[in-house]
Order: C-alpha cells, then sequence, then structure tokens
C-alpha cells in the first residue's frame, strides 16, 4: 500500500515536471520576446542592428514552402494510403511498400535534407530554392501523411463499401463518392498536423541550403529563401541579447502559427462530425 | 461512359494510385543512392579505416583529419544523458497513465504530452542554451556555455512524450487476465504493475526505448544550438561536443564548396547516421513484432 502510494507520487512528481517545463519553456520566449513583438517586427526585413531586425520575408518564406510541401505530400500521400487500404489486400508487393514507410517515417529530418541536397538542389539543377525545400519538406512529410490517411479510412464501415456496390457502383466510384467523404475529416486532420510538423522543420532546410539572411520577398518558387526556424535559429547563434529577444519574438509568432493551424484541424474535424450526425 | 472505358478508367485510376504507393520506394531508393554515391566518392580520398577508427576530426582546417569518432562520441554522450532523462521519467509516466490514473487525470496529462511533443526543436535548443545553461551554470560553475549536459536534458524532456506514449500502449496490450491473476494470488496493485504488468510489457517497453534513442541520435537543432561545434573525444557532459548532426549543419551553414572533399564529408557522417538509426529502428521493430506475437 505504502508502495503504491509512493509509485504515483513519483509519477505525479514525473508529470508535474514535464509540465512545468512546458510552462517554464513558454514562459521564458514570452518574457523574452513579447517586448519586441510589434508590427513592425512582422513586417520589417532582417538587419545587422537587431532592434531595427524583422521577419517578414521568413513568415513569407514559411507560408511559400508549405504550399510547395502540401503540393507534393497530399496528391502522393493520399493516393498512396488509397492503394494500400483499398486496393492493396496485403499482396506481397503491397507489404514491401508499407514496410518502406515505416522505415522511412524513422529516418532523421536532416537525412532528408542530404537526399534533398543532391537530388533536388544538385541533379535537378534547382539550386536552394522554395521549390528544393518544399519538395524535400514533402518527402519528409509523406510517410505521416500516408500512415495518419490509412487511419482515416480504416474507421469507414465496411457496411458503406458494400451498400455502394450493391447498387452498382464502381470500386472507384465507390471510394470517390463514399470512402473518401466520410474519411475526409480524419484525413484532414493528419494533414494538417503533417504539415504543422513541417512548418517547424529546420534541418533538412539548412541542409538543402537555405539562406538565414534575406533581405528581399522571394519571388517565385525558384527564389532564394528563409524560413521562421532558420531565422531563429541563426538570431539565437548571435551572442548579443537583444538578437536573442528577436529569436523570442520569432518563436512566439512560430508557435502562434502552429496554434491556429491546430486549431483550424480541431474546428474542421468538430464541423465534419456535426454534419455527418 | 460505355462499359469499356469505364473499366479502362478504373484500371488508368489503380494504377495512378499504385504508382504513388511506389513513389514512396523511390524515396528510400533516392537516400540510399545519394549516400553511397557520395560515400563512395569520399572514400576514394579517405581510407575507411582512418574515418571510422580515427580520433580526430578537423576536415575544415588546412592540415585535414578525417576521424569521425569524436563526433560520435558526442552524438552518444548528449543521446545517453537524454536517454537517462527519458528513460525512468517516460516509464513511469506510462505505468501511471495505463495502471493507476483516473480518466479525468488522462484527459489532462494526454494534451500536455502532445503538446510537448509538437514543439519545434529549435523551439527546444532556444531553451536549452537560454534557460537551461545559465540554470545549471548556477550549480556548476564550471560548466562551459555550449556543454552536452543541457541539450541532453532538453532532449530527455523532448523524448520523454514518445517513450511514454509507446510504452504505455505496451502496457495496455497486456491482457486483463494476468493482473487479475496477480490480484487473486494477494498481490498489491503495484506488486502486479512492478512484477507481473511490466515484465510481461518488457519488449515493448524495449522497443520504445530504443525507438526514443534512435530519434535522440538523429536530433538536430537543440545540440546545433546549445552543444557548440567542437569535435572533441570526452565523456564529460561538462565540456562543449560536437554530434554527427551538428557537423551537417555546421558545414551546411559555411559555404564549403560543393564537389570538395570537405563538401562530402556530411554525406559520409550522413551515410553513419542513417546506419545507426537504421539499425536501431529495426531492432525495435523486431522487439515490438515479437511482443505483439505474445500476445495475440
Amino acid at each position: 500500500m505504502a508502495g503504491d502510494r509512493l509509485l504515483q507520487t513519483m509519477s505525479i512528481l514525473v508529470l508535474t515536471l514535464s509540465l512545468v517545463a512546458l510552462t517554464a519553456l513558454l514562459y521564458d520566449i514570452w518574457s523574452d520576446g513579447w517586448s519586441r513583438l510589434d508590427w513592425a517586427f512582422l513586417t520589417s526585413m532582417p538587419s545587422r542592428r537587431a532592434s531595427s531586425a524583422g521577419i517578414y520575408p521568413a513568415i513569407l518564406g514559411s507560408l511559400y514552402v508549405l504550399l510547395v510541401t502540401a503540393t507534393f505530400a497530399l496528391p502522393l500521400g493520399i493516393g498512396a494510403a488509397v492503394y494500400l487500404e483499398e486496393y492493396g489486400g496485403g499482396g506481397r508487393i503491397a507489404r514491401l511498400i508499407e514496410i518502406n514507410i515505416a522505415n522511412l517515417a524513422g529516418v532523421p529530418s536532416i537525412i532528408y535534407g542530404l537526399l534533398g541536397l543532391g537530388i533536388f538542389v544538385r541533379a535537378f539543377g534547382w539550386g536552394p530554392s522554395i521549390l528544393s525545400g518544399g519538395a524535400t519538406l514533402g518527402l519528409l512529410a509523406l510517410p505521416v501523411v500516408i500512415l495518419s490517411t490509412r487511419e482515416a479510412l480504416r474507421t469507414v464501415p465496411m457496411s458503406a463499401r458494400e451498400g455502394s456496390y450493391a447498387l452498382g457502383a464502381t470500386k472507384w466510384q465507390t471510394i470517390w463518392h463514399q470512402v473518401l467523404p466520410s474519411a475526409l475529416p480524419g484525413i484532414l486532420t493528419g494533414l494538417i498536423l503533417a504539415m504543422s510538423r513541417a512548418i517547424g522543420e529546420t534541418a533538412p532546410l539548412i541542409t538543402i541550403g537555405a539562406l538565414a539572411y534575406i533581405d528581399f520577398t522571394p519571388s517565385g518558387v525558384m527564389s532564394p529563401f528563409t524560413v521562421l526556424p532558420i531565422q531563429v535559429y541563426n538570431w539565437v547563434s548571435k551572442p548579443q541579447v537583444a538578437f536573442a529577444e528577436n529569436a523570442a519574438a520569432g518563436i512566439i509568432v512560430l508557435l502562434v502559427l502552429l496554434l491556429s493551424m491546430n486549431a483550424v484541424a480541431i474546428v474542421l474535424r468538430d464541423r465534419f462530425h456535426k454534419a455527418r450526425v | 461512359m460505355t462499359l469499356g472505358t469505364r473499366r479502362k478508367v478504373e484500371w488508368l485510376i489503380e494504377r495512378a494510385l499504385f504508382a504513388c504507393a511506389a513513389g514512396s520506394v523511390l524515396v528510400t531508393a533516392g537516400i540510399i543512392g545519394v549516400l553511397v554515391f557520395e560515400t563512395y566518392e569520399f572514400f576514394r580520398e579517405v581510407p575507411i579505416r582512418g574515418f571510422l577508427f580515427g580520433t580526430v576530426w578537423t576536415p575544415l582546417f588546412y592540415d585535414a583529419q578525417f576521424g569521425v569518432l569524436p563526433l560520435v562520441s558526442g552524438t552518444i554522450l548528449v543521446s545517453l544523458i537524454a536517454m537517462l532523462v527519458a528513460m525512468p521519467t517516460g516509464l513511469l509516466s506510462a505505468i501511471y497513465l495505463s495502471e493507476y490514473a483516473p480518466s479525468r487525470v488522462r484527459r489532462v496529462v494526454k494534451p500536455v504530452l502532445e503538446v510537448l511533443a509538437g514543439v519545434p526543436t529549435v523551439v527546444f535548443g532556444y531553451f536549452a542554451l537560454l534557460f537551461v545553461t545559465p540554470l545549471l551554470q548556477r550549480v556548476f560553475p564550471d560548466l562551459a556555455l555550449f556543454n552536452a549536459l543541457s541539450p541532453g536534458l532538453v532532449m530527455g524532456i523532448m523524448i520523454l512524450p514518445l517513450v511514454s506514449s509507446l510504452s504505455e500502449d505496451a502496457l495496455h496490450a497486456v491482457p486483463n487476465g494476468l493482473r487479475e491473476g496477480a490480484y487473486a494470488l494477494g498481490a498489491t496493485k503495484m506488486q502486479a504493475a512492478l512484477r507481473v504488468v511490466v515484465p510481461a510489457a518488457l519488449s515493448g517497453i524495449s522497443a520504445s526505448f530504443i525507438l526514443a534513442m534512435s530519434r535522440a541520435i538523429g536530433e538536430t537543432m537543440i545540440v546545433a544550438i546549445a552543444a557548440g561545434q567542437q569535435p572533441r573525444l570526452t565523456a564529460n557532459p561538462m565540456n562543449s561536443v560536437e554530434t554527427m548532426t551538428a557537423y551537417i549543419v555546421q558545414v551546411s551553414m559555411g559555404d564549403t564548396p560543393a564537389g570538395s572533399i570537405a563538401f562530402r564529408t556530411i554525406f559520409a557522417v550522413g551515410m553513419l547516421l542513417f546506419l545507426m538509426t537504421f539499425a536501431l529502428n529495426l531492432v525495435s521493430d523486431w522487439l515490438r513484432r515479437r511482443f505483439r506475437e505474445q500476445y495475440s
């Protein structure tokens, strides 16, 4: 009995500690960065003077890269998931692909950066551009998109498919008109989760050669770029305190972006749930 | 649409979807292809023995030496510190969540752990360098500004949710009959948990530990920010070290010309990193499969 209490107390202590760590992290960043956060910071170019430096190109860069990432990862990921869940049927090739995807999910993100550097930046000649960065993160997000989409497809009851077949629908008609619509909220939630992970990625983009100092707005997908986390990294690695404040303010922007994406995911999911019930 | 074209369309769609799935195999092929090609070029100029067993890593100096051991030791040192934090706390929180916690507590704790898992690593790096290191320096005055200890501790916090949720899954999968049997023999809740449920889930728990180790070895931004850039063969966590991932970042941030030998080092280091994490993932997967077979 005493042991029970000890075990429980220790566990609660551990969980409280992780809660404290999270709170300390958020509080530390808030108190460092809050005073730097204003309209000028959001709309200015970076600068060698910490007090006039802004984060505008990094915000744009992050959004552009995310757009390219989604363009790569969504169709490929959903297509692969539909094949494995609805067509693959446990064949030998399907199993091989499944093992492969599970392995890809465990590859460190910086290795994807080396892949992007070797293939997109050099072999394809895209250079350290938004296109290269987005494609690299697209491949990185692929396993997450596939796994979450498959999970969503699995929640659709077999009877929905059988009913559709009974009415004479073909396989694809069944998938397109029955399975995908009812799995949509789950798929969307997974997608947004994958994208919110991609927006915080730093290492692969540094590896493909994204620049830390960009004082112009990106002009298109072939433009050099920076993203929020790289800008934050750049500021953190400077010794002056003023740049650390910029980094904290940049982190707040990044976290707000992340939180709003997650909020959108939750709202979407709830709306679809209501629509279906 | 006639029946014939309908059939053709169906066939085309199936092929297209198959191509998407097969595309994931191309990604793996691409990773291995790039790493093997550049590593091969690297080893044409640097002997493989000198790389694997050399103890001096100065590829960017005029007198370049390519002994990777300092980077490996730095990586393992930081990862071990992280594991020392994440293993006991993760397992404890898993035992609590699976065996004790009322659902009210679970509803609070699980989202907190999820938020912790979703924080970008660059944020943890900031936290390690500018919050944890100054805090630790008050306790250990001779702690260097860049050191292995602080990023190790913070990385432990980062992988805690992973250990906790995977271990909890493993504990959860243990059939209730085992717990009931233990109670029937007069065991208390703790005796049942620690002497029956945890041993029964051991391979699942080990799988989560090994996967966490693999994650720690591949983690980049925390160490790139807070551990420093001095490749050094040391077991002293007070010192500045450089990990394999931090080295790749260091070279990528600099202006090393593509195609040079210094540039190729990042692929050789990447290859080693890939092989290490791949081996750990395989072991973890094998353990998990063995665990699943036990209870199904």
